[in-house]
């Protein structure tokens, strides 16, 4: 059971990956796409017609696949956590006005000054995690009612306060003039930043936001628990919640940062997740982490393939998806508390 | 042994334990009895750790030779000396009842949660203890309550604590299930030497299953002592706000209560 549901995730992984590379405005024939591959790993140098398909795919398509792979990790592993932390179903990055409000920070330093250099892109993700952070304490602020967060409280607060701070930062790019225009296609969660460097920037956020976060399953399953008899059980818990905390709001900043915002990934994967695998977050963290970047790198590839040769923001293909899973979601929360 | 003195808790500005003293002794069930709002949870969640409390301490010499105070401790040190059976009321229903009476030896586990042989085997027994080692592959949602409450009990028998509270443990339970419970306490203080300290609603359980009552009313200590010391017409009467009889129990050595007058 355990092995056999990593490797379905995995397996479903590798094919979202494969079909990401494969897929894409220029055809390339399969023997081709394999031969660039390995070429590519040897640095071999390539002539054409061969060149042109070796830069579209080793400057184009893979450093897409990789960042919309990373980013669909940090949503699905950042979702599965802030549901844990809040003890709720509905809890996701976009829903609880997280990732809008680390698009916020974000474009508050882009409007500040473009990021050009290597050092001015990594400034980006960590003013990103200040504003996940301010909304976070902000959102769970209003929704608290003593010690319960009810669901209805924490997504009527966050998405209040995510259409507010969308809405600000919307004016601060139509304000702008000149580059942060560029800024308007990535808040609907095009990756259009391409190349391999903003691949490389989110690497350290997210390998020490994910990092923790796989570590921290135990001490979300305790959690589930509710903190009197998580500390009863021995989990010292304003330390543990505040680490996730930290973690998951890293790990949606760094993702928010370079790939926009993208909404319900973080809420659809760990929750197929704990259909399939249960509720074991030991479990249900890391999985949530492969499973969001493959659903990601195929709503990716939707994007992509469906108006070819435009691109459709990935944002739209998983809200068309994410909006029915959500309401079905809040049904079923309600009638059975499953959870 | 389980020692509180002077204990007093405030919420806010409003003080709801008055300066508690209450010793239990290892081997015997302590019966915690008061009306609701007398502060019974709030007493058994202050000895948790898991409110602050205003002043007093919480000793136990149970793990050492000198007495040590709880409210010092960390969590997870404190969780080695005292168990907390709740209300098995919203348990998270997904998680199977092995992996919850696992949860019990988090106190020797670290952040990852890792379990040895030896704490699958602790865990087992505790199962088998209560008499639950056939649910252990069931979800904890799909029990009846009073094997939620057994599982509970089993977390607690896993967590491998000299001392043992319980809230209100038998309060969503049927007769059957409330008189099996108790059996199953009093036998574990008795055979495994726990100090057990239980807040019960049901005046006659108290009687028949603990060697001492305490009776806590508007947050203070009104009297401790055996069931018959404690339940008398005089005491429970004004406790409760209720005329009430005492009567000798038909076949065990105790009080019986009867409310209302003849």
């Amino acid at each position: 059971m355990k092995i056999r549901a990593y490797l379905y995730s995995l397996l479903f992984l590798v094919l979202a990956v494969v079909l990401s590379i494969a897929i894409g405005s220029v055809f390339i024939p399969p023997a081709d796409l394999g031969r660039i591959l390995i070429g590519w790993l040897y640095r071999a140098t390539f002539s054409e017609p061969l060149k042109t398909f070796a830069f579209i795919l080793t400057d184009i398509r893979l450093p897409r696949t990789a960042l919309v792979l990373l980013t669909g990790a940090a949503l699905g592993g950042s979702g599965a956590a802030y549901q844990g932390l809040f003890r709720n179903p509905l809890a996701d990055p976009y829903l609880i006005g997280v990732a809008s409000g680390a698009g916020l920070g974000a474009v508050l330093t882009m409007s500040i000054k473009w990021p050009y250099s290597f050092w001015g892109l990594m400034a980006v993700p960590a003013a990103a995690f200040i504003g996940a952070l301010l909304t976070v304490f902000l959102v769970y602020a209003l929704a608290r009612v003593g010690k319960t967060v009810p669901t209805t409280n924490l997504i009527l607060a966050g998405v209040a306060f995510g259409s507010f701070a969308t809405a600000l930062t919307t004016y601060l790019m139509l304000r702008s003039t000149g580059e942060l225009h560029r800024a308007i296609a990535w808040l609907n969660g095009g990756s259009s930043q391409a190349g391999w460097v903003p691949v490389l920037t989110v690497l350290p956020y997210l390998a020490i936001g994910l990092g923790i976060l796989v570590l921290s399953g135990h001490a979300l399953n305790l959690l589930q628990f509710g903190d009197d008899q998580a500390q009863q059980l021995g989990l010292p818990v304003t330390r543990a919640r505040t680490l996730i905390l930290l973690a998951a709001s890293l790990a949606t900043a760094a993702a928010v940062s370079f790939s926009g915002i993208i909404g319900f990934i973080g809420l659809i994967v760990p929750h197929v997740i704990r259909l399939w695998f249960g509720a074991d977050y030991r479990r249900l963290l890391p999985l949530s982490l492969i499973g969001g970047a493959g659903a990601l790198l195929l709503a990716d590839v939707i994007a992509r393939a469906v108006m070819a040769p435009q691109e459709l923001p990935v944002g739209i293909v998983t809200a068309l998806v994410g909006v029915p899973f959500f309401l079905w979601v809040l049904r079923r929360a309600k009638n059975q508390g499953y959870w | 042994m389980l020692k509180i003195e002077g204990l007093s808790v405030s919420y806010g500005s409003r003080r709801v334990l008055h300066n508690i003293s209450l010793e239990v002794n290892s081997g015997e069930v302590v019966a915690l009895i008061g009306p609701n709002g007398a502060g019974k949870s709030t007493l058994v969640r202050a000895i948790s750790g898991v409110i602050p409390v205003e002043s007093g301490s919480i000793q136990s010499n149970a793990l050492s030779r000198s007495s040590v105070n709880l409210l010092s401790l960390s969590p997870m040190q404190r969780a080695r000396s005292l168990a907390v059976v709740p209300q098995a009321a919203s348990l998270p229903p997904a998680f199977s009842v092995w992996e919850t009476v696992l949860m019990g030896r988090t106190p020797y586990l670290n952040f990852l949660g890792q379990v040895s042989a030896k704490d699958e085997a602790i865990a087992r027994l505790a199962l088998q203890r209560v008499d639950a080692l056939d649910l252990s592959g069931r979800r904890v949602g799909e029990l009846s309550g009073g094997e939620q409450q057994r599982v509970l009990l089993a977390r607690a028998l896993a967590q491998s604590t000299p001392i043992l509270l319980l809230d209100e443990p038998t309060s969503n339970l049927d007769l059957h299930y409330q008189v099996s419970f108790m059996e199953a306490v009093s036998a574990l203080a008795h055979q495994d030497n726990l100090a057990v300290l239980v807040a019960l609603h049901d005046l006659n359980l108290a009687a028949r299953y603990a060697n001492r009552v305490a009776l806590l009313v508007d947050g203070k200590i009104k009297a401790a002592g055996t069931p018959r010391q404690v339940l008398t017409p005089e005491l429970i009467s004004m406790a409760y706000h209720l005329p009430v009889q005492v009567i000798p129990h038909p076949f065990a050595d105790v009080p019986l209560v009867i409310p209302g007058n003849p």
